[in-house]
């Protein structure tokens, strides 16, 4: 029953298959194990030629940067990618199971996948776990009828507009772009606007830091540039505190080889692991 | 039957003239019974959203827009939230407006006392904060807090001072200062504006004090296009009132349903 249209046709209605397990769980004491969230600063732009998207590069795990330089902008397909925020394990699975459906949609219509496609894939998921996949995402792209932008929340809704920021240092890039945005910008502008977005989440907001990552998707090609900018880069040490060699004086060299035999040898088959 | 009419067991466990009816089947909560009607501010009624503070070279800006929200309505779009204390010092104020009230009568009373003293000194902007923090703390540690959150401006010594008192106590002070809404989408505004220019002129700081407030109109869900702006410099305190910042609304043309 293998089908050839999409990877998963999900039936219809929700699965609350864990449900009454969870709440089993919770009430013998065991807890669920935390999230492991990006607290971020994603935003996106469409420009002149196309689509902007930024991000900042921390992942955090409560009030530890679990990650200095994670990747925040995911493939969906070659001309649309998608920044996530929220829970890291979900906004990577989210996309990478978009991106595989999506592909196989191009290969069965021989056209090159729309990003309002990709929209309803994500929205329509979304909104079957009600919430609890707690991806916030920025997806843009460029396909035939032009450069689109969406803001997908993880309740499902999704918002369709010129400029979009998402993540706990949203509201610092908001302000930057609503001070900034201009309709039909040029490229440099639009990418000086993004870096400049992504930097106030990145020095007002405690969830998001380190560098900037850029992804310009036009008609023809995507740059990827990661870093962008190097924002909060290491100090430097001003001096080296090594001893030199010869500092403590060597009175006397002895090379000893330790003898040892072989007892046992064992060869043995190790299935491979699949998920 | 007149043993019955002038009878007390007439109205038994009646309400008493002047306090409160405890109705029957009634469940004793601790404070809010034993403190009556309520004496203390539990929750804000009539709140002013975000005021903006900004040092600029040889002076200070404060701007707060002119809307009192009464929960999620716009109820009084003519409000006050800046005020002249001295020629040296203004303060700004956000959170429940009854509570402002309060502390305006106080500090008016107080800077006419110290007039009347004639001694030529006023309140600097440093004593000013520093003496509203401890009001503002000590009314805190007795459960009893003014629900508002203080930014005091002002020339200090030909130093500008910006300060900040929150409704706990916290207090602090910085060349920029935002409180509410502000401190999320206008700080990092500000602090830009600041940094990059530090000894910025006074038309400079008017013109990011506008920006920082067309966005919060943009983006803050309890906020009006009207504010007044307290400057003070070495010359005076000055309080510029109504300002309307141009908006613009043409990205709506781009908008067009959800998907």
């Amino acid at each position: 029953m293998a089908s050839t249209l999409l990877a998963e046709t999900p039936r219809g209605g929700f699965s609350f298959e864990n449900c009454c397990r969870n709440q089993f769980f919770e009430q013998k004491g065991i807890k669920a194990p935390t999230a492991y969230k990006t607290g971020t600063t994603i935003v996106g732009l469409v420009y002149k030629d196309g689509v902007v998207l930024g991000a900042d590069t921390r992942a955090t795990e409560d009030t530890v940067v679990a990650d200095k330089n994670c990747s925040k902008i995911h493939y969906i397909s070659d001309n649309i990618y998608c920044c996530g925020a929220g829970t890291a394990a979900d906004t990577e699975m989210t996309t990478q199971m978009i991106s595989s459906q999506l592909e196989l949609h191009r290969l069965n219509t021989g056209r090159t996948p729309r990003v309002c496609t990709a929209n309803r894939l994500l929205k329509q998921m979304l909104f079957r776990y009600q919430g609890h996949i707690s991806a916030a995402l920025v997806l843009g792209g460029v396909d035939s009828t032009g450069p689109h932008l969406y803001s997908v929340y993880p309740h499902g809704s999704t918002d369709k507009l010129p400029y979009v920021t998402m993540g706990s240092g949203s509201l610092a890039a908001m302000a930057v772009f609503e001070r900034g945005f201009k309709p039909n910008m040029e490229k440099e502008e639009a990418k000086k606007l993004v870096r400049d977005a992504i930097a106030a989440g990145i020095f007002n907001d405690l969830g998001s830091g380190s560098n900037v990552d850029v992804c310009v998707i036009t008609k023809d090609k995507v740059d990827y540039i990661r870093p962008f900018d190097e924002a909060n880069l290491k100090g430097q040490r001003q001096g080296s505190y090594r001893y030199k060699k010869g500092t403590t004086a060597v009175l006397k060299t002895e090379v000893k080889k330790i003898p040892f035999e072989v007892v046992k040898k064992t060869v043995r088959a190790e299935p491979m692991e699949t998920v | 039957m007149e043993a019955t009419f002038g009878s007390t067991e007439f109205w038994r466990n009646g309400p008493q003239p002047g306090a409160l009816y405890k109705f029957p089947g009634h469940v004793n909560t601790t404070q809010a019974s034993q403190i009556g009607a309520a004496k203390r501010t539990l929750a804000p009624t009539v709140t002013g959203t975000s005021v903006l503070g900004l040092c600029f070279d040889g002076g200070v800006i404060i701007a707060a827009d002119m809307l009192g929200s009464y929960g999620a309505l716009a109820r009084y779009r003519n409000l006050s939230r800046v005020m002249k204390v001295n020629d040296s010092a203004a303060i700004g104020i956000s959170g429940d407006y009854a509570d402002y009230q309060f502390m305006k009568s106080v500090i008016e009373q107080r800077v006419i006392d110290e007039e009347c003293l004639n001694d030529g000194f006023q309140y600097t902007p440093k004593s000013l904060f520093s003496w509203m923090t401890r009001v503002l703390y000590n009314r805190r540690s007795n459960f009893n807090p003014l629900w508002n959150t203080f930014i005091v401006g002002g020339v200090q010594d030909g130093e500008p001072f910006l300060g900040y008192i929150d409704k706990i106590g916290v207090a602090y002070n910085d060349p920029t200062i935002a409180s509410g809404y502000g401190a999320y989408i206008a700080a990092p505004l500000l602090r830009d504006a600041f940094e990059a220019n530090p000894k910025m002129s006074l038309a400079e700081a008017e013109k990011k004090i506008d920006e920082c407030m067309k966005v919060l109109y943009y983006r803050d869900a309890r906020s009006l296009n009207k504010y007044e702006v307290a400057i003070v410099t070495k010359d005076g305190t000055m309080i510029k009132s109504p300002i309307v910042s141009e908006t613009n609304w043409e990205v709506a043309h781009m908008i067009k349903g959800y998907e």
